[in-house]
């Protein structure tokens, strides 16, 4: 076999197998894409409901979204999406993705309730990447600490109190791990504040669909 | 091919060219998922069954594969069987595929991998292939769950905590506490804690080892003698 055969010989095996991985890797998409999208939806469901429990609202929340225009007080720099929640047509609290990012290693994704009346239905972490063991109470299976958010607002407590205890706030830090705690509760705090300054445009404007 | 080799396979698989103690291969992961049991079998399973699969195919196309190629073409067929298999626990497994994360599709730069494709499969029959495969899997998983179950067990004083993420809502309460009240060991979960761990499990391996040797050793004198008395 001259050289310039046994060249092309080889590149068509080369080639075959790609095609052959290649159509495996779509096939198995193709079999498993509408599990995944079914299975990112369910999960997603189940922490937009940890926050605001079924019974609260009546619409499809996982589908009635907002696009949000970049906002540094939601901790993004491009666009993001909220949750809205309505019962019989009036929408009674919004869900905003929000990333705290000043944390001790990476992004803090959160999810933050905001009912209408500017009081937190809740908050949960999403995902991070703080220490283990430290930092990682802020997830509920590692304490309550989250949930002391809940039915806060910008009244209650006032700007002073929205830190952790360390820098004079009400706020519990953990032993060990302040950076992280202290990120969330600002996170949390500079949502309230957008959400304050958007009333009008979230509650109102949406509510005619 | 015998029963004997089948046993040398396994063998070698399991403990003397064990992938995670003696070739000291596939370390990010091993290191870096080893906090709790269940992230560890997770993982070790998600490899055994790579191994499995990337080995056959590999033995199945021995033939028609050159040897100009061999590697671009291992690779290719180990990185769809990685990529197959992560979209599949993302279908089927998704909430231990979130935990895994990243360590699943790094499963294709796992050497060992590649290492048995090339050392191993491109070498023999299929059923022998496959059982290499399995078995240096199983290795791999063991230590994976050796070294999980230590880390979980020192570090958080629980062991197979987040079974229902593997086996599904029947075993949410499979979780053992075996240390009540217990604050938890932080170096043991953070990666200093994986190094530590795996060293320990090293220096076992390589005590039993000795004390092997030395048995035969032992033994071999022992019927020396006889023969000689």
């Amino acid at each position: 076999m001259n050289k310039g055969k046994q060249i092309f010989v080889t590149g068509l095996i080369l080639m075959l197998f790609a095609i052959a991985g290649a159509a495996m890797v779509a096939l198995t998409y193709e079999g498993t894409a509408a599990q995944i999208a079914e299975n990112e939806r369910h999960a997603m469901l189940r922490s937009l409901n940890q926050i605001l429990p079924a019974e609260r609202y009546d619409n499809e929340l996982i589908d009635d979204t907002i696009t949000l225009a970049a906002d540094e007080r939601l901790g993004h720099a491009e666009q993001s999406t909220a949750y809205i929640a309505r019962k019989n047509n009036q929408v009674v609290a919004i869900i905003f993705s929000v990333f705290a990012t000043d944390g001790y290693s990476g992004i803090i994704k959160l999810l933050v309730g905001i009912n209408t009346d500017g009081t937190l239905a809740g908050v949960r972490v999403v995902s991070h990447k703080e220490t283990p063991g430290l930092g990682d109470a802020i997830e509920t299976k590692r304490s309550d600490w989250v949930l002391g958010f809940n039915h806060k607002s910008l009244q209650d407590p006032d700007s002073s109190g929205w830190h952790v205890k360390r820098d004079g706030g009400i706020f519990d830090q953990f032993s060990g791990a302040t950076i992280t705690p202290r990120a969330v509760v600002k996170a949390v705090h500079h949502s309230l504040l957008y959400f304050a300054s958007h009333k009008k445009d979230l509650t109102g404007s949406v509510s005619h669909e | 091919m015998s029963n004997a080799d089948y046993n040398e396979i396994s063998k070698n698989g399991l403990w003397t060219n064990n992938v995670a103690l003696v070739q000291l291969l596939g370390l990010c992961p091993l290191l870096a998922v080893t906090g709790t049991v269940i992230n560890g079998l997770g993982l070790g399973v998600a490899t055994l069954l790579t191994l499995v699969l990337s080995n056959s195919s590999v033995s199945l196309i021995r033939h028609w594969v050159r040897p100009e190629v061999r590697v671009p073409v291992f690779v290719l067929i180990i990185a769809s069987i990685v990529t197959t298999i992560e979209l599949s626990m993302n279908a089927w497994f998704h909430d231990l595929y979130n935990v895994l994360g990243i360590f699943i599709p790094l499963i294709v730069t796992n050497c060992s991998i590649l290492a048995r494709a090339e050392a191993f499969a491109s070498k023999n029959k299929v059923l022998p292939s496959m059982i290499d495969g399995f078995m240096m899997g199983l290795g791999f998983t063991a230590v994976l769950v050796l070294l999980g179950g230590m880390r979980e067990l020192v570090g958080r004083g629980t062991l197979l905590a987040d079974a229902h993420l593997m086996f599904g809502e029947v075993a949410r309460n499979w979780t053992l506490v075996i240390f009540d009240d217990y604050t938890g060991l932080l170096l043991a979960i953070l990666p200093p804690g994986a190094f530590i761990g795996l060293g320990l499990i090293i220096a076992g391996k390589n005590i039993i080892d000795k004390r092997l040797s030395k048995r035969q050793a032992q033994a071999v004198q022992n019927t020396g003698q006889e023969a000689i008395a």
